[in-house]
């Protein structure tokens, strides 16, 4: 007996779920990554089966808590991201915590000069796995225009990167689509170093 | 059959510059005047005579004693120190002083000759601002200060080598610094509680450089006595961008894009300020109708900066709301900015000469929605914050600096206004027309961190003001940028239909702007206090020295003496009402 899951409120549109056997469809709920679950309905209600990766990525991709290590002009523009007119929130972004301990995401946000890379090493070192990094405009992904005697040419000469944005500044929406990227990536499963 | 427009010949007539022309003044005559006054009232001293300020040359001997007997006759606020370096010179480096006398609106340069081997006196016992000054030149040109306290590294690292501003310095020569070479931050126990009797231990503590409440690269050390801090030290320098080395290898115009990293809360007025003081060695000036976009947009980035400063201070003593309120209207203002030139954050919106492009046609109207929305941002804060008992704790007789402190500092802008000195750039030395607005320079007594939310608050107001007067004012036509074919690209239209254009366009791309031989000092109101820009050229495409005179830098400086027997949470309440940017700091 197909039961109609349609929220009349929601904008997404959802197909209806079918029991099991010759009418059930895939693609009733859209984990991100899986195409080989299947529905079951037990005892009236729906679920479904998933890998526990893809379950734990696709949880880990939509709770990220970002330490923005922000040290110049780019940290200006995060704080619009995470400020009332982008809100971040809108992602399940803006948890925004300030000690390595507690986040997953680093955004490298503005100039790292050599005075600043032992710093940016131990934040990182001290994020526990599993860690996103991303790099937050032209300086953090290149050293920018400032071919400089006291700035690092991009941080990935000191830690790894997933996403670069490019911008001078990025613009609060080019953060977003990385960090969106970042997402996809994360539900794709591509980020697995040191689990 | 389609027929090419005829385009008349470019209406310029005026001379074509020729190379290693001297710069001239305008005011030469006036300054050489003053000058020679001073001179007369000062034993040892010569006069350099056709410069933009009274500049006098004191042999390296005298200094101290020049630079008391200007404290005495007024000369009380030390705005700059940098040097300039002349290698092919006997004595190489020029080290120049700027003094201001608030009483005679007066500033005065004072140049030192020192050479390679040799090193001078520090006037750090004269002037308190002068310390970071003198050990940023030690830093940059390794010109070494006699008796300085505490003479070490303070922009570049401790493993860096060589002195990076000398014109024999690669400006690619990076030096690697790694976790074991970082030097350790004791901080100097003040002599009030040197001898206190107390229960607890002293506890060395650090903030930053990756702090929540550093707003950035700030670090702070710190020496707790239970809660009370007995001892400060900051180490400043993580953002470093070589700002003044990078003016110096890339051509006038590609210049601005490094000013606008500056303060990037109000990136726009250092744009004016740079390119103003290039237009002043020029001698050019600059079409009403640019000056007015000019005037127009930096109010609106002063009040953005200060929306930043209040935003994110607030945020620190807990008042979220507030962040939220205040960062709304500043959206708005980025807003207005990309509908001019497309860029939101860091415009790059002036050109030496005027502006880039002209402002969209609805721009006055945009200014005027923008005017009309903005107040009732700021009265809500107002409410929320004005009468609360919380934050009124946290911040009324919070670390406050006396007014003769704050001179001798060389604070300026709305953290000396907030000691009760009425001193702002606009009144005093008015640019972009701002003689012809009615408007007041709020000031506030007391100097605590209430005093600097106060001034910020009423600045806003009066910004405001400004801003409504130039909406009704209209706006003038004609260009935005002068008709100088040695300064301003001329048209597209022009370019490729005129054979001069087109060798103009040539001559302006591959050689650049280039200025008389000389030196030149301008300065605006920035966010923070005043923003000056120095500039020497030696008339080839690439300004020969660029220096900033960053306000937030003294006013940093000053960090300790307003902290000391005062709480962590107090300091990180008055860190944030001094709004550093860290991009101004470390240059």
């Amino acid at each position: 007996m197909p039961t109609d899951i349609q929220n009349p409120n929601s904008i997404v549109a959802r197909k209806p779920a079918a029991v099991p056997g010759e009418q059930a469809e895939k693609g009733l709920i859209t984990l991100p990554g899986e195409s080989e679950r299947e529905l079951e309905d037990l005892a009236g209600s729906t679920y479904l089966t998933t890998k526990v990766d893809t379950m734990v990525n696709w949880a880990r991709g939509n709770s990220l808590w970002p330490l923005p290590f922000g040290t110049a002009c780019c940290a200006i523009e995060f704080m619009s991201l995470v400020s009332s007119h982008y809100d971040l929130a809108r992602i399940g972004a803006e948890v925004v915590r300030f000690s390595p301990r507690q986040a997953d995401l680093l955004i490298v946000a503005g100039t790292i000069v050599d005075k600043m890379g032992p710093v940016l090493k131990k934040i990182y070192d001290q994020m526990p796995e599993p860690k996103y990094v991303v790099a937050m405009g032209a300086c953090a992904t290149s050293g920018g225009f400032y071919r400089m005697y006291h700035v690092v040419q991009g941080i990935d000469e000191i830690i790894p990167v997933d996403i670069w944005v490019p911008g001078c500044p990025p613009t609060p929406e080019g953060l977003m689509y990385g960090i969106l990227k970042l997402k996809e990536k994360i539900e794709r499963g591509e980020l697995k170093r040191g689990v | 059959m389609s027929t090419l427009t005829k385009y008349s010949a470019i209406p310029y007539t005026g001379p074509a510059p020729t190379n290693r022309e001297p710069y001239v003044p305008k005011d030469a005559a006036a300054m050489d005047a003053r000058g020679a006054e001073l001179a007369a009232t000062l034993p040892n001293v010569e006069q350099e005579t056709g410069q933009d300020l009274p500049t006098l040359i004191v042999p390296r001997e005298s200094i101290v004693g020049t630079l008391t007997a200007l404290k005495s006759a007024g000369y009380t606020m030390p705005l700059d120190l940098w040097a300039v370096d002349y290698p092919q010179r006997e004595q190489r480096f020029d080290v120049m002083y700027q003094l201001y006398s608030l009483d005679r609106n007066e500033r005065v340069r004072l140049k030192v000759r020192v050479g390679e081997d040799e090193s001078m006196p520090t006037g750090t016992g004269v002037f308190k601002g002068l310390n970071w000054y003198e050990r940023e030149v030690w830093d940059m040109y390794g010109v070494v200060f006699d008796g300085h306290p505490n003479l070490r590294r303070i922009l570049t690292h401790e493993a860096f080598q060589g002195h990076a501003l000398r014109k024999d310095y690669d400006p690619a020569q990076r030096w690697l610094l790694t976790e074991k070479d970082v030097a350790k931050i004791i901080p100097k126990i003040d002599p009030r509680f040197e001898n206190v009797d107390t229960d607890f231990e002293r506890v060395t503590l650090n903030l930053g450089p990756s702090h929540p409440a550093t707003h950035g690269t700030l670090r702070i050390v710190v020496t707790l006595d239970g809660e009370t801090i007995i001892g400060c030290d900051q180490e400043i320098g993580y953002l470093h961008r070589c700002f003044e080395k990078s003016c110096e290898t890339h051509t006038y115009q590609q210049a601005i894009p490094f000013t606008d990293r500056l303060n990037y809360c109000s990136a726009f007025i250092n744009n004016v300020g740079y390119c103003m003081a290039v237009e002043k060695l020029l001698g050019i000036d600059v079409p009403k109708r640019a000056q007015h976009i000019r005037l127009i947009l930096s109010e609106f980035m002063r009040i953005a900066d200060h929306l930043v400063c209040i935003g994110t201070n607030l945020v620190d003593m807990g008042a979220l709301t507030n962040f939220w309120y205040l960062f709304q209207p500043r959206e708005e203002i980025y807003g207005l900015i990309e509908s001019c030139c497309g860029a939101r954050l860091l415009p790059s919106y002036c050109r030496i000469g005027g502006l880039a492009v002209d402002a969209p046609p609805n721009f006055l109207e945009n200014a005027q929605r923008l005017v009309d929305a903005l107040p009732a941002f700021i009265n809500d804060v107002e409410k929320l914050v004005d009468k609360n008992k919380i934050f009124l704790d946290r911040v009324v007789g919070i670390a406050p600096i006396t007014a003769e402190m704050a001179i001798d500092y060389g604070f300026t802008g709305p953290c000396l206004r907030a000691c009760g000195v009425p001193y702002d750039v606009r009144k005093a030395n008015p640019y972009l027309g701002y003689e012809t607005y009615d408007f007041d320079v709020p000031i506030a007594d007391g100097g605590d961190t209430f005093a600097r939310y106060l001034v910020r608050m009423e600045e806003m107001r009066q910004s405001l003001k400004i801003l409504q007067q130039a909406i009704d004012r209209g706006m003038p036509e004609g260009a935005v940028i002068v008709d100088n074919p040695y300064v301003a690209l001329p048209p597209k239209s022009k370019v490729y239909n005129e054979m001069e254009s087109l060798i103009y366009h040539f001559k302006l791309i591959m050689h650049g702007i280039q200025p008389p031989v000389g030196e030149a000092y301008f300065q605006v109101e920035g966010g923070n206090g005043e923003l000056g820009f120095y500039v020497v050229s030696d008339g080839t495409k690439n300004p020969y020295r660029v220096r900033c005179r960053p306000p937030c830098f003294q006013i940093y400086s000053a960090f300790p003496d307003m902290i000391i027997g005062q709480t962590i949470p107090d300091a990180i309440a008055a860190l944030g009402s001094l709004n550093i940017i860290a991009g101004e700091l470390d240059h």
